[in-house]
């Protein structure tokens, strides 16, 4: 097939202009050549015989004039066994093996395979010869770290195919053809153990989409209790600077409960990166006892790097998250941040002379936050299995404002809402989550009737502390006080957790329950407190007594001890105990 | 072969275009005009109309001035040779030395690939308490300095230019007031350290379109440098008049302003200057520092707020000191404990004291009743402001930490101060105990 051909007529910033000659495609991709360098590059717009298009690299040097070569392709990315574990940029591209190539910095125009064509994999095919498959069916599977990496038919197979032939269990390589299948047209097609897909197209070969229930687990106590995430569901961190969103996903991607975590560092930080590039391998997951950089694949376009390609960043993550989810896994996408994705989109929008909405965000800003949420999901695929990709993305408003474009369309379409407000961060109460503006829609492992009680005194005593700053303490009724004190005490053992502690910075689902059933009972019990410095220091041993207990691993005797010596200090202060 | 032309277009604010064919995206151009010779930088390309930022403004730009295309985008020398000299924001000798034309280097270069990045490891000890002790700087740190106009931050930057542990100095001034030029000039001149410093200072009174290079020119000498071993301090004064520079081009080429006028890219823009902070596994390293100053005091203003989501951490300058509270290093936990032992301890302990002394220091003044413990605040308080925030204190770390221990048993019990026992058994001043 010929190519279309196309030549440069306009440059402005990351974007350029081309006349072309033949047909092209909406999202195709593109090389400017300028002298040794092909710049990839993506149409954005097409009017007339002028396509715009997104240059995924600087364009220092381009001319008018020079040419475009069109592949007839969507941007896509490979999928097939080797990608956990891996470090990429925003178009797929192997971060560490272009340093091996290219040193310190990332040369310009230089694409290389996602994948490694030359390693052998150990294949098991389970379909056979005679075999009716379409797309998205299993060929078989070979063994990537501690998971069964599924072999399909490509996903956008359509019809049916029988398997003509298969290859026997064996070693091979990605490129390896291990299949052949013809449709009843007689099309006779070859497959590999990898293909490419389309980032901006969801995968859709399953069943039916099902409404998230089970809870994903993080073991971050104020979001598994009061604001928990569900599997396949979607939340949102917004937060200003210095809030310690970063720090939030980093303990995420580190303890949820996911099988695989995909971290999109989005136009953030190089160095926030790197502090997962170098401790990731050398921690093990406890689930698994092996690297946590076997169930990790990191996406980093971070601040400086081509912009274009920050905007194609938040897709090949949702691509490769969803990839896996059709094995039957539980993914979890942890995009950092998608403010600046969404400014990639002003960018790009200003550059197109588009007329601007809000702040000069794209007017398609909301469709185009919305369609990316929506590719998280609890699905039921083809063959009865359950798989599910969450995603949480965290988001920077400008001046810590929520009142602005990318946080409020973000909120519409999320399942729950992480409020990271400075007054915390400041007050140094971790996790900076407001407990009482955030949300949650889906269901905590917690007895909801306890976790409404809490959120009762937290709100009550939220009102008591708003009098006290003007009546004073002395103002306020000691019945009043207490309320102030439970909410405070339920605040500093149960919400604030220390994530740089080896015992209290993770909280597993059956210690969350014991514990907040505790937890429960002080907020609850009535107790025999006459007067505010009697009840402040009661307060301050019982909270003190909880804060040491966190720091106790629940297999230690230590833990039982300590839980005897709370229930002790509970039922002698407890009014009902009163005359005993 | 060089192009000319001589036909200009259109003027428009310090943009000019003209009708060119074989021409770059961002190459240079040089206009001559009766007032001399500018240079100019390709900004857009449409057709065969070019679109040229003029470096020395438009002012007296005739119609049929003349337009050389240079064939080669914005370069600058790069040697030993640069060391004490200084330069403006073109990159044309400010002072009387000769130009300086070999080893020409292209500036912008692409983004280090964040795999070949390591994690910060090594402190600089810049000999001021509130750096040193509570906020660690750190080689390959980017951090701004938050100040209104009129706070000695260009005092500060000098201070720290002379006694930070670097092998070398960039100086890169934006928009920077004649006399602090000199300031800077001089200061470093009589502390003996120009000879290892380059100076690009593109002053108040130059045109605002020669600013936009200052970054830039700094950034590509000091990773130059750093890739030849050496450990180099880039300052930047002021990043806010380098936005407002960005601001004032992407008005005149109609770009919908996102934010109080400034352009959407404002983000990736002071993004792609401050990423050039880095440590070379095996070779040298960037460190930045750059001004900031904040019109109205306020935080919220697009170039701090953009400034705040890029950097790690910033120092708050007010009332000529470093604010203990809202500074902050996010990389001093790499390496505040490797210092000595009471590090830690003492710079969260001496915070909350302070911090309470805060408080108290409101109750006095609502004419509330002061307990002893109140007492002991106050006097602590002001000894803490006096001789550790001072921005004029100037003691190694080790003598600040002994400093904070005989503020400390001065005003207090070892009790009252919650310190470790362990560590009081160590550090608390023998004579006062």
């Amino acid at each position: 097939m010929n190519k279309t051909k196309g030549s440069i007529v306009g440059i402005n910033g990351n974007m350029i202009s081309v006349v072309f000659d033949d047909n092209i495609i909406q999202n195709e991709v593109g090389y400017a050549i300028t002298g040794e360098d092909r710049l990839k590059s993506e149409v954005i717009k097409i009017q007339g015989n002028i396509a715009f298009m997104q240059v995924f690299e600087i364009t220092k040097g381009l001319k008018i004039g020079d040419k475009v070569e069109f592949t007839g392709e969507m941007l896509s990315v490979q999928l097939g066994p080797g990608i956990l574990g891996m470090v990429y940029d925003g178009l797929q591209n192997p971060l560490n093996e272009l340093a091996e190539l290219h040193g310190f910095f990332l040369k310009r125009g230089v694409i290389l395979d996602a994948l490694d064509f030359n390693k052998k994999w150990e294949f098991t095919p389970t379909a056979k010869k005679g075999d009716t498959v379409t797309g998205g069916s299993i060929l078989g599977h070979v063994s990537e770290g501690i998971f069964e990496h599924k072999i399909f038919v490509p996903f956008d197979y359509q019809g049916n195919f029988t398997v003509k032939s298969i290859v026997d269990k064996g070693s091979y390589k990605v490129d390896q053809v291990i299949a052949t299948v013809e449709n009843d047209k007689g099309d006779k097609l070859e497959l590999m153990m990898y293909f490419d897909w389309p980032v901006k197209i969801p995968i859709t070969n399953y069943r039916e989409k099902m409404v998230p229930k089970e809870p994903l687990v993080t073991q971050t106590r104020i979001i598994d209790t009061f604001f928990p995430v569900a599997r396949g569901g979607t939340y949102c961190i917004p937060g200003p600077f210095g809030a310690g969103k970063t720090v939030l996903q980093q303990v995420t991607s580190r303890f949820a409960e996911a099988d695989i975590v995909i971290i999109a560092a989005c136009g953030e930080r190089a160095g926030e990166v790197v502090e997962t590039l170098r401790k990731f391998p050398e921690i093990t997951d406890p689930r698994t006892g092996k690297s946590l950089m076997e169930r990790t694949i990191i996406i980093c376009n971070t601040s400086s790097m081509p912009v274009a390609a920050r905007e194609a960043s938040v897709y090949t993550a949702a691509t490769l998250g969803e990839y896996y989810r059709q094995m039957g896994l539980n993914v979890l996408l942890l995009a950092d941040s998608t403010s600046r994705w969404a400014q990639a989109m002003r960018e790009l929008s200003g550059r197109l002379e588009e007329i601007p909405g809000e702040e000069a965000f794209p007017a398609y800003l909301e469709s185009r936050i919305a369609q990316f949420y929506e590719r998280a999901g609890l699905v039921e695929l083809n063959d009865g299995n359950m798989g599910s990709l969450t995603i949480g993305g965290t988001v920077s408003p400008a001046g810590g404002n929520f009142e602005e474009p990318v946080t409020q369309s973000t909120l519409k379409v999320v399942g729950a809402f992480h409020g990271l407000s400075r007054d915390r961060s400041n007050a140094r109460r971790y996790p900076a989550i407001h407990p009482l503006e955030s949300w949650s829609k889906y269901k905590s492992f917690n007895q909801p009737k306890s976790i409404d009680d809490a959120r009762k005194i937290l709100f009550k005593g939220n009102e008591v502390h708003q009098m006290m700053l003007v009546v004073g303490e002395e103002g306020t009724s000691v019945e009043d006080y207490i309320i102030y004190l439970k909410s405070e005490f339920l605040d500093s053992v149960y919400l604030q957790q220390n994530s740089f502690d080896s015992v209290d910075g993770a909280t597993s689902p059956e210690r969350q329950k014991y514990v907040f059933k505790y937890v429960h009972d002080v907020l609850m019990t009535e107790f025999s407190l006459k007067e505010k410095n009697e009840a402040r220091n009661f307060f301050n041993k019982m909270r003190q007594l909880f804060i040491d207990w966190n720091y106790i691993d629940m297999k230690d005797e230590e833990f039982n001890k300590q839980e005897a010596v709370i229930t002790k200090l509970i039922e002698e202060n407890s009014s009902d105990a009163e005359g005993i | 072969m060089q192009k000319v032309y001589n036909k200009i277009l259109s003027v428009t604010g310090n943009v000019i275009t003209v009708r060119a064919s074989d021409v770059a995206y961002e190459e240079l151009a040089e206009v001559t005009t009766q007032r001399g010779k500018s240079l100019a930088q390709v900004i857009k390309l449409e057709n065969d109309i070019v679109s040229l930022q003029v470096f020395a403004g438009s002012q007296g730009i005739a119609t049929n001035d003349e337009i050389r295309f240079l064939g080669n985008p914005m370069r600058v020398t790069f040697s030993n040779n640069m060391l004490g000299r200084i330069f403006n924001g073109s990159g044309v000798p400010r002072d009387r030395g000769p130009a300086l034309t070999e080893n020409m280097i292209e500036i912008a270069g692409p983004s280090v690939n964040p795999a070949k990045r390591i994690i910060p490891r090594n402190m600089i000890r810049t000999n001021i308490p509130m750096i040193d002790l509570f906020n660690s700087l750190v080689v390959s740190q980017k951090l701004p300095i938050f100040s209104v106009s009129g706070e000695p931050y260009n005092e500060l930057l000098a201070r720290i230019a002379l006694q930070a542990e670097v092998d070398m100095i960039v100086l890169g001034g934006i928009g920077l007031k004649y006399d602090q030029y000199l300031y800077f000039k001089n200061t470093l001149e009589e502390g003996g350290a120009l000879s290892r410093s380059v100076f690009f200072v593109h002053t108040a009174s130059d045109p605002i379109v020669e600013g936009l290079m200052v970054p830039d020119l700094c950034l590509a000498v000091a990773e130059r440098f750093a890739l030849k071993g050496k450990n180099v301090l880039v300052l930047l004064t002021d990043m806010t008049n380098f936005a407002d520079a960005l601001k004032e081009i992407a008005i005149t080429m109609e770009q919908v302003p996102s934010n109080r006028g400034y352009p959407g890219d404002l983000y990736s823009q002071l993004a792609a200057r401050y990423e050039k902070a880095v440590d070379f596994d095996t070779a040298g390293s960037v460190t930045v520092l750059a001004a900031t100053t904040m019109p109205g005091d306020d935080v919220t203003h697009p170039v701090p707020d953009n400034t705040g989501y890029i950097t790690e951490g910033q120092f708050y300058l007010r009332n000529g000191r470093i604010e203990p509270f809202g500074s902050l290093s996010r990389l001093k936990q790499q390496v505040n404990d490797k210092t000595r032992d009471d590090h830690r301890a003492i710079m969260d302990g001496l915070i909350q004291l302070y911090a309470q002394y805060n408080e108290t220091e409101e109750k006095r003044a609502m004419g509330f009743r002061m307990s002893e413990w109140d007492k002991k605040l106050l006097k602590y308080g002001k000894l803490f402001e006096s001789n550790m925030m001072d921005l004029s204190v100037n003691i190694a770390l080790e003598d600040a930490l002994d400093l904070g221990w005989k503020i400390l048993a001065e005003c207090f019990t070892p009790e009252e101060t919650r310190m470790k026992t362990d560590l009081v058994k160590k550090f608390w001043p023998k004579e006062a105990a």
